[in-house]
């Protein structure tokens, strides 16, 4: 069945700007191969089970919903490999049952809260001993397993990674996340969104302006209350800011995983100009809660647009350099090309956004489904290893200075920020961070607060890729091509 | 290429800021606090252990800062090592989250003495804005004593790096 006959199924209801359906139970089996239509994500809510979709042709989200009163639902991952994850973790914060799931085990859910269940209308107490995490195995003569982390070796977030190695070749690689599980969905429950907007600023610090931008026009978009020109445009300015600070991050990390020091010493320290005129325009480093359901929480002067484009304009003359020392030496080539493959199948199969997507030939940015880019704009290093990711990011700095640009050269006049009203409604909002589309969707009750949400970092469909992107390659390759995927912890972690 | 512009370089002067000095109270009332059998065996440098203990990375972002050319950390004998087992300070990040108390307390057992603690970030002061969520115990302290607490969200790396030079001062004073 075609995406818009299944959606004339169901019982529309008024999410903004798109409608949410409720589906039958057939109608939801249905989505398990729907054609044109890739998941985006999948979660719970008391007597419910919510997906969303991307419908590549109408460039739309599709929301549906499944009543789930039983605590029951048919799993989507038989037809969806990128469903396993959220349908793990689904069960672990909703306690909804996924029915005939390709992988039942626990995710985020270690044994250790006070509560199973923490989301769910009637939370469980917690079983006194958890098993210890089964991980998927692997066989084979000399298999052995190394086993790395939660805490690694450098300055990074928290997760385990589990190898099965032949010699030096990784044969299965599984990572276990939910360390940084910090409950972040249920302390935003009732709350008013200005008041919740702190939590979705810090669901993953690096794209504070992103996941904050999609929670606000979700918000927005429930209370019917569009932002202001003035602050559209600067937190259009901001996200292109963060994306180009990330990818300058990205672009060095990646070189030092190589050993490359020069390239990330340059990177660091372009970066660092950014992240200081970012200091002097918005008083924070990162732009942490300067964007607001409603607006922006402050304005942007003259002086600190002349800071932004001056740090704009090092690194644009910059850009061009990097790039001729990155192609200039075999050393670094030799690492990256070929390295850390993701293939055409499992491409399509997962549908992943972002530089990861992009770099392995998938033609997709929210921006242009939101009508803020042209596609034809969108460059596409399709070969899917490292050295794509690395050149997809490059080329994408590059697109992000031009758009910083002409946003800061033309800023609208007017409000910084519009009230919401206190009352109820329903809306989601696609964003394009620096990993990928972040989406939110937000339902407020009759008084304004919220009733019910999520909150969906990209890194959901680039941690079972890079799973998958690592094996057959040696260890030593592990972390260039980790760097090049760059999968946030937190912002799966919820 | 990148000789010409390493030749660059070496004629042109160097990019770091000029170095962080602590106020002269944080270091007394740490000298106070630290057992002069550190010095000994110290001298002026520290290993530094970073651990995240549930952060959103924010704070991640910016002890990577503290290593790049800006900010230097290395020049005043600071320097992050791979291993707890090397490490004379624990800089722990985030609030501390349920799921990874275990692994905060495995990593205090590794590190040998004397070992001082230093919560970097608002979260893991108290737990942040997290507090009192079902996933979190709090901040720092309910695992370990924080001997240092660096506030911010996210601490800048100047802010950072004036915990840790403090930290070095009252231990080699």
């Amino acid at each position: 069945m075609t995406a818009a006959a299944l959606l004339t199924t169901g019982a529309p209801t008024a999410c903004a700007p798109w409608p949410r359906v409720v589906l039958d139970r057939a109608a939801w089996i249905a989505l398990r191969d729907a054609p044109g239509l890739d998941l985006l994500a999948l979660w719970g809510a008391p007597g419910f089970a919510h997906a969303a979709f991307l419908d590549r042709a109408a460039l739309r989200v599709v929301l549906a919903s499944l009543p789930a009163p039983e605590g029951r639902f048919p799993a989507l991952s038989p037809g969806r490999p990128g469903a396993v994850l959220f349908e793990r973790a689904l069960h672990d914060l909703w306690r909804l049952t996924p029915e005939e799931a390709v992988d039942a085990r626990p995710f985020l859910d270690h044994g250790r809260w006070p509560l199973a269940g923490p989301l769910s209308a009637r939370p469980a107490p917690q079983a006194p001993e958890a098993p210890p995490m089964a991980f998927l195995p692997a066989e084979g003569e000399g298999v052995h397993q190394i086993p790395v982390g939660p805490i690694h070796a450098g300055i990074i977030e928290p997760g385990h990674f589990r190898f099965h190695v032949q010699g030096e070749t990784i044969v299965r690689l599984e990572a276990r996340l939910g360390y940084t599980h910090k409950g972040t969905l249920s302390l935003m429950l009732g709350k008013s969104p200005r008041a919740a907007a702190r939590f979705a600023a810090r669901l993953s610090g690096d794209s504070t302006v992103a996941h904050s931008l999609a929670f606000a026009r979700a918000a927005e978009a429930a209370a019917g209350v569009p932002a202001p020109p003035r602050a559209a445009a600067i937190r259009a300015a901001m996200l292109e800011l963060e994306r180009l600070h990330n990818h300058l991050n990205d672009l060095g990390f990646i070189a030092n995983d190589a050993a490359f020091a020069a390239l990330h010493a340059e990177c660091g320290w372009l970066r660092e100009g950014l992240l200081r005129a970012q200091h002097a325009a918005f008083g924070h480093r990162l732009m942490m809660d300067r964007v607001l359901p409603g607006g922006v929480a402050q304005d942007l002067d003259a002086a600190g647009v002349a800071a932004l484009r001056g740090a704009l304009a090092r690194i644009a003359a910059a850009l061009p350099g990097l790039l001729r020392i990155y192609e200039s030496h075999a050393s670094l080539q030799d690492r990256m090309v070929g390295t850390g493959v993701i293939p055409p199948a499992l491409r399509d199969a997962f549908a992943p956004g972002g530089v990861v997507g992009r770099a392995a030939g998938r033609a997709f940015d929210a921006r242009v489904l939101n009508g803020e880019m042209a596609a034809e704009a969108m460059p596409l290093h399709a070969a899917g290893d490292v050295d794509a990711r690395w050149r997809q990011r490059h080329a994408e700095a590059g697109i992000a200075i031009a758009r910083a640009e002409a946003l800061l050269a033309a800023l609208p006049e007017g409000p910084l920020a519009l009230p919401l009203p206190a009352q109820g409604g329903e809306g989601v909002a696609l964003v394009e961070g620096f990993r990928g589309e972040c989406l939110a969707w937000v339902m407020l009750d009759d008084g304004g607060l919220i009733e019910a949400l999520y909150l969906r970092d990209p890194s959901w469909l680039h941690w079972p890729l890079l799973e998958a992107a690592a094996i057959g390659n040696i260890v030593a390759d592990f972390p260039l091509i980790n760097k090049s995927v760059n999968g946030s912890y937190s912002g799966v972690d919820l | 290429m990148l000789w010409p512009k390493l030749a660059r370089n070496l004629l042109s002067r160097p990019r770091t800021d000029p170095p962080v000095t602590p106020r002269p109270e944080v270091v007394a009332a740490l000298r106070d606090r630290l057992a002069e059998a550190g010095q000994r065996r110290l001298g002026r440098s520290l290993a530094i252990r970073h651990v995240d203990a549930g952060s959103c990375n924010g704070c991640e972002l910016e002890c990577h800062a503290l290593g790049n050319v800006a900010h230097d950390l290395e020049r005043y004998g600071l320097r992050f090592v791979a291993s707890p087992r090397h490490a004379d300070v624990l800089l722990v990040t985030g609030p501390l989250t349920r799921n990874m108390a275990e692994a905060l307390l495995r990593c205090r057992a590794a590190t040998p003495e004397p070992a001082w603690i230093v919560a970097a970030g608002d979260c893991a002061v108290d737990g942040g804005v997290f507090k009192g969520s079902y996933a979190v115990l709090g901040g720092v302290e309910e695992a370990i004593m924080p001997d240092l607490v660096i506030p911010g969200c996210p601490p800048t790396p100047t802010h950072i790096l004036e915990g840790l030079v403090a930290l070095l001062e009252a231990n080699a004073g």
